[in-house]
């Protein structure tokens, strides 16, 4: 059974630490965080092995994977470390605050061949996948423009300043929410290489920006927008979709809804001329534990097997989320 | 428990299936008169329970209902708690500890004393019963006879194996409310099992149930053997499969099933509520 331990028992860490309970297969031999309210928990309540010092845990419980959950400022240190120790490694998003530092990493892991991945969820959502799939297909025709869109109800007032509302500290809607529509677009088209008119704004946040609107160019030559707005009252939750229109259909997707129009028949198998609509009940699995999302207990699920042997490493890994630190530096770059 | 519940999903857009008919929803039910209409047509067509969660907007509901007590002398509340996105929201930002003093403390200096030591002491037991009363606040007066935790706070103590908090969640309701605690669940048979590892014996538990295995953890085999063979009193929800499902066919599958106590539906027109109460009664009459 993988040995796994937690570093970062956050809102990210205490959900991976539940659902990789909730599904068995794995030991979790080790809980490491700084806030003592935190960890008292855990220890009371779900008898966790809680350290405040994670090279200490490391030491004491010889984990074969660990969780990385930790502010973003955080990665590239601990993540050096344990590559160097040769431990699996699956580090929450964004992957880390410079793409020189990301590289260093895809460059370790590749050479002490450990299974690493970061947690960009929105791939494991059955519509975001078969929107690769089509987009792959050619069935769409030449794709001459792409839609990346994000928004929701993070930062809605004035507020007193945390580590969110810090740029070095990885803050800012361009880290934390963009990152997931640009991880996207990288993926399902190709890298982004160039950004054009990018504007960062400052609606309610004093130093970060709450809002990126961009105009994007691939390596592909493709070209498309970004908009993505985290103070945005009118959403209930985070809520990403991407549009690409092509010489033979248009395609909009989000985490529930897949929406297709082919200009002609036998375009793709299992879609018509016209408008086609599938929902997340047909194009999703199941999980065996769900908390969230299945695309959470997926996306660990993956990590889980990866790191047994049992599936390839090729899904987030690192050098794609490496590409993803990049495109984000571009898309900055661009705006000053 | 009757045999359908009324749901909230539609007024405070939630689907599961499509964001544009989310905001739709939002749109449509911006006056709580557009949710009090939906409500009463629910209870024209012989629903008397309102199975909510524990939304800001619920609490201008319950002053409806306060102010007309002969109009809703035999309707019952089943709140849900807590309304999620409103905690999630402010731990992303917050951290957990920042939550706990920005929400506890909603009645924290009111209620300095037992919540300031439950902070300190870290007894979280004392901490999860300060939240329980603050999110019951809104329903005095109202009968509540049932009382649920959401599936997201469920299943994340399920996952944690904090099995002890769901016990004394259960004990609580219990003590205080003098109702029965609910458990919300997208894992159904787990949470079952521990439930009756912990002693509480035929616990009401509510989870996706449907024909098309939408969001039955572990899959549909074993959802069906558990209501098959176990005793509990089982709410089924997401029926219609997010939609996926031929309403007729999807409520047919849930009234053939075993162990099913009550169905839980949501609609937003009238249509729709009776087509669905007139489905589960007349399959309801077929199968006995």
């Amino acid at each position: 059974m993988l040995k796994i331990a937690l570093i970062g028992a956050g809102k990210m860490g205490i959900s991976h630490l539940a659902i990789l309970r909730g599904y068995a297969d794995t030991d979790i031999v080790g809980v490491c965080d700084t806030s003592k309210m935190v960890t008292d928990f855990l220890t009371k309540h779900g008898k966790f092995n809680c350290f405040s010092d994670y090279g200490k845990m490391i030491a004491e419980t010889k984990p074969d994977a660990v969780i990385v959950a930790v502010q973003t400022k955080f990665h590239y240190s601990i993540i050096k470390d344990l590559l160097e120790k040769n431990i699996h490694v699956f580090a929450e998003k964004p992957f880390c605050l410079n793409y020189e530092q990301s590289e260093e990493l895809v460059a370790l892991a590749a050479k002490n061949k450990v299974v690493n991945q970061v947690g960009y969820h929105n791939k494991f959502f059955g519509t975001f996948q078969e929107t690769k799939k089509i987009a792959v297909s050619g069935a769409l025709g030449d794709i001459y423009h792409f839609i990346g869109e994000s928004y929701g109800p993070v930062v809605l007032k004035k507020k007193a300043e945390t580590w969110r509302s810090d740029p070095a500290e990885g803050g800012g809607c361009l880290l934390d929410y963009a990152s997931h529509v640009i991880d996207l677009l990288n993926d399902t088209l190709s890298p982004i290489t160039a950004a054009k008119g990018t504007l960062l704004k400052s609606i309610y946040s004093g130093k970060v920006e709450d809002a990126v609107y961009s105009l994007l160019e691939l390596a592909s030559g493709q070209t498309g927008l970004l908009s993505v707005n985290w103070s945005d009252d009118t959403y209930r939750k985070m809520s990403t979709s991407i549009t690409l229109v092509g010489t033979k259909g248009k395609l909009i997707a989000d985490a529930n809804e897949l929406k297709v129009f082919f200009k002609d028949d036998n375009a793709l198998d299992g879609y018509s001329k016209g408008w086609n609509v599938k929902y997340i009940t047909e194009l999703q699995g199941g999980v065996d534990f769900y908390l969230r999302g299945e695309e959470f207990s997926s996306q660990l699920n993956y990590f889980v097997r990866a790191a047994s042997g049992l599936a390839p490493n090729t899904i987030n890994n690192f050098a794609s989320a490496a590409k993803t630190d990049k495109a984000i530096s571009i898309i900055k770059k661009s705006s000053k | 428990m009757e045999r359908i519940l009324f749901g909230d999903n539609q007024f405070f857009a939630v689907n599961h299936i499509s964001d544009s008919k989310s905001r739709e929803q939002s749109i449509r039910f911006k006056d709580d008169s557009a949710i009090i209409k939906v409500l009463n047509d629910a209870i024209g067509a012989g629903i008397n329970t309102f199975m909510c969660t524990t939304h800001d907007r619920i609490a201008n509901i319950c002053d409806i209902i306060r102010d007309n007590p002969e109009k809703y002398k035999d309707f019952k509340i089943f709140p849900c708690m807590p309304y999620a996105h409103k905690y999630a929201n402010a731990v992303t930002e917050l951290g957990i500890a920042g939550t706990l003093k920005q929400y506890v403390p909603g009645n924290f200096f009111g209620s300095l004393f037992k919540g300031g030591m439950a902070f300190l002491s870290k007894d979280y037991e004392a901490i999860m019963e300060l939240m329980i009363d603050a999110e019951m606040k809104m329903f005095k007066g109202i009968d509540t006879p049932v009382i649920f935790l959401q599936n997201v706070i469920t299943d994340l103590l399920l996952g944690l194996r904090a099995y002890d908090m769901l016990a004394a969640f259960h004990a609580y309701i219990k003590k205080k409310y003098n109702a029965e605690a609910g458990f919300i669940t997208m894992n159904m048979p787990k949470l079952l099992s521990v439930l009756e590892q912990a002693g509480i014996t035929n616990p009401i538990i509510c989870a996706s149930i449907n024909k098309a295995g939408f969001r039955m953890s572990g899959g549909k085999d074993i959802y069906e053997e558990t209501l098959n063979t176990k005793k509990f009193r089982a709410i089924a929800m997401q029926v219609l499969g997010g939609g996926a499902i031929h309403p007729k066919e999807a409520i047919e599958y849930v009234c053939g099933l075993p162990n099913i106590e009550s169905i839980l539906f949501g609609a937003s027109s009238k249509g729709n509520i009776e087509n669905t109460v007139l489905n589960i009664r007349s399959f309801d009459i077929k199968n006995n």
